[in-house]
């Protein structure tokens, strides 16, 4: 367990303020045991080195949109698109968004086959859980939909990256996520594909006071800038996972 | 201070146990928050609740089975039910609390990175279906499911008990065969909006009847295995085995240093129909413990013991207490801080606040008894399942 407790102790030093400026300095860090697994995605690397492109599908609900007339440009998927293109300026990156609000996991399963045709993406990242936590879908059928979904995007050809619940300070005393959250976990380690935890991801920026998750107000700012942040941690997950060799930006450039 | 520990040669571990159980269900009520870090429900498969349902059972089987031995099935099993209606009154408490609270929460809330989190409040739309289905037990928010679950394992206890006095092993084995029958087909009581019960009574009655089973005579059955070098090496082998693998859901990088099959034959560790895994685990600890604890042990009368313990003997009060302190500081965290000393904050003075009470409660009860005019005999019903003796 040392990871967690170095975890409190950061978090109790950043709350001291003792590393609070070091903190803000990069409001979009992530510890690496957080972000980095040990599963492959074969299809991208075998995507980017033979034909120089890197076709992804965002499948998910409404934490995968922004509100507002710059809401798809600053969501985590476009935001995802635009570092990828940065760090791979080879490689011809598309990211199309396929988000549907009050969708459970199921129903998100289903459409799964469907989409594989429309897109032939080579990665599907698949943002779930939200609504089937909220309306208390039995965990069991939740983890059998979940299976459903991976199972089809594999046999598609395409890689997978799962990703949870949002980690929401205000709202968690409502809805218990840990069973979902547990699941999607239990999936993805028997399936061999990344979990992109946005929930301890979340969890870990508000702890360490990169971003007060507990305000409240209609500013977009906080939003947009979370997003951003999901979408340069996913990009990160997705280099290191099938190997890419990224251009690393410098300042300037 | 601590002459106030009751001492009728009750084992006052389990008041400790169930007292230290409280808190730690209090610090991993409270959402988000970095104490909960310490509790041991992330060092091992099992959590507080299995402690604590435990302690319950054997309490219960103290408290009620020498009334039923005493004054008959009859007045037993009536002051059982009366407890069951008496937890039921405190959950509907509880939930006026929460509605409260949630009600305020979502008002004051509006932010667009959480749209999608705000369809949480859905089912204040729906005011006339989401409180008669709270009433039926049904519809039970985030950390509220315990109490349900005692109210339909108090509703069994009395035939249990009746069974457990005349034919133990009989009535250990029903219980393993409920269980077991909970398994294969999936029983369990439907949840509003959908779903099923967070803790599954059917299963978690195991729980209930063993540690029942132990009170009434079942630990000296089991003292030879108990003390056994065998039996706690495997305890312990086994607890590393659980903090191992616990540790991998915090570090995903260790997951490929658990083997595939044995990930198949683990996962889910499924807390709703009590995970055999999780029943073990439980088993582990108590082995471990009893060993290392005994009954005699002069710390327990210590000035040092008695806050946990003191708590323990009053469960029912501080678990609702608990409860209503973990909203208090998920309000507190909400409208003034969500920082790290505010949640050590919160932590400490929820269980300076749990420890008072109790303490008041203690002392209140003693000058009801020895006041003129009070009832001469006192009725076992301190507890949330019979705690005081």
């Amino acid at each position: 367990m040392k990871a967690p407790i170095a975890a409190i102790l950061a978090a109790f030093a950043a709350g001291l303020g003792l590393t609070g400026a070091a903190w803000a300095a990069e409001p979009c860090d992530i510890p690496a045991y957080l972000l980095f697994g040990n599963y492959e995605l074969k299809h991208v690397a075998e995507a980017v080195q033979k034909e120089k492109k890197l076709t992804i599908a965002v499948v998910g609900t409404g934490s995968s949109i922004l509100a507002g007339p710059d809401g798809p440009r600053s969501a985590y998927p476009a935001r995802l698109e635009a570092v990828l293109k940065q760090k791979l300026p080879s490689v011809a990156v598309k990211v199309v968004s396929l988000v549907r609000t009050r969708m459970t996991t199921e129903d998100l399963a289903r459409g799964m086959e469907k989409m594989l045709v429309d897109e032939k993406p080579d990665l599907v990242i698949w943002q779930t859980g939200t609504l089937d936590a909220i309306r208390r879908i039995d965990p069991d059928e939740f983890r059998a939909a979940l299976e459903e979904g991976v199972e089809t995007l594999h046999k598609g050809g395409a890689d997978v990256i799962l990703m949870n619940m949002q980690y929401s300070p205000r709202t968690d005393i409502m809805v218990p996520l840990g069973p979902y959250a547990d699941n999607m976990r239990v999936v993805a380690q028997q399936h061999e594909i990344p979990l992109f935890d946005r929930l301890a991801i979340m969890r870990h920026w508000s702890d360490t006071g990169a971003f007060d998750l507990y305000a409240a107000g209609k500013d977009n700012v906080l939003a947009q800038r979370v997003h951003d942040c999901i979408g340069r941690g996913i990009a990160s997950m997705i280099i290191d996972a099938a190997h890419l060799r990224p251009v690393e930006s410098k300042p300037g450039q | 201070m601590h002459a106030l520990v009751v001492t009728t040669g009750r084992d006052l571990r389990l008041d400790l146990f169930r007292g230290i159980a409280l808190w730690l269900i209090f610090l991993d009520h409270i959402p988000s928050n970095l104490v909960a870090w310490g509790t041991i429900r992330n060092y091992g498969f099992s959590d507080a609740t299995e402690i604590f349902v435990f302690v319950s059972g054997y309490t219960a089987a103290f408290v009620y089975g020498r009334e039923m031995r005493e004054r008959g099935f009859l007045i037993a099993g009536a002051h059982i039910l009366r407890r069951a209606w008496q937890i039921y009154v405190a959950h509907v408490f509880l939930f006026a609390i929460y509605l409260a609270e949630i009600s305020y929460v979502a008002t004051s809330f509006e932010n667009p990175l959480y749209a999608e989190e705000m369809n949480i409040l859905d089912f204040l739309k729906q005011p006339e279906v989401t409180i008669v289905e709270a009433l039926l037990l049904k519809f039970k928010p985030a950390n509220m499911d315990i109490l349900p679950l005692y109210i339909v394992l108090l509703l069994l206890f009395p035939p249990t008990l009746w069974l457990l006095q005349f034919r133990s092993s009989l009535a250990l084995g029903a219980s393993v065969l409920l269980y077991v029958l909970t398994w294969t087909f999936n029983w369990n009581l439907p949840s509003y909006p959908s779903g099923h019960w967070y803790f599954n009574p059917f299963a978690w009655q195991l729980l209930f009847v063993f540690g029942a089973w132990c009170a009434l005579g079942g630990a000296q059955r089991l003292a030879a295995v108990l003390q056994s070098r065998v039996t706690l090496a495997i305890a312990v082998a086994y607890l590393l085995f659980a903090f191992v693998i616990t540790l991998t859901w915090y570090l995903p990088y260790m997951s490929q240093y658990v083997p595939h099959w044995l990930e198949e034959l683990i996962y889910p560790i499924d807390k709703v129909n009590l995970d055999v895994l999780r029943f073990a685990h439980f088993l582990a600890l108590a082995v471990v413990t009893v060993r290392f604890l005994p009954r005699e042990w002069p710390g327990l009368k210590s000035r040092w013991a008695w806050p946990p313990i003191v708590c323990g003997q009053h469960s029912l009060e501080i678990f609702c207490l608990g409860v209503f302190l973990s909203f208090a500081a998920h309000f507190a965290m909400v409208e003034v801080s969500g920082a790290i000393w505010m949640q050590f904050l919160l932590s400490a003075l929820g269980i300076v606040v749990m420890i008072a009470a109790a303490g008041l409660l203690s002392w209140y009860k003693r000058a009801e008894g020895r006041s003129p005019g009070s009832r001469p005999k006192k009725t076992p019903d301190a507890d949330l399942a019979g705690g005081e003796a």
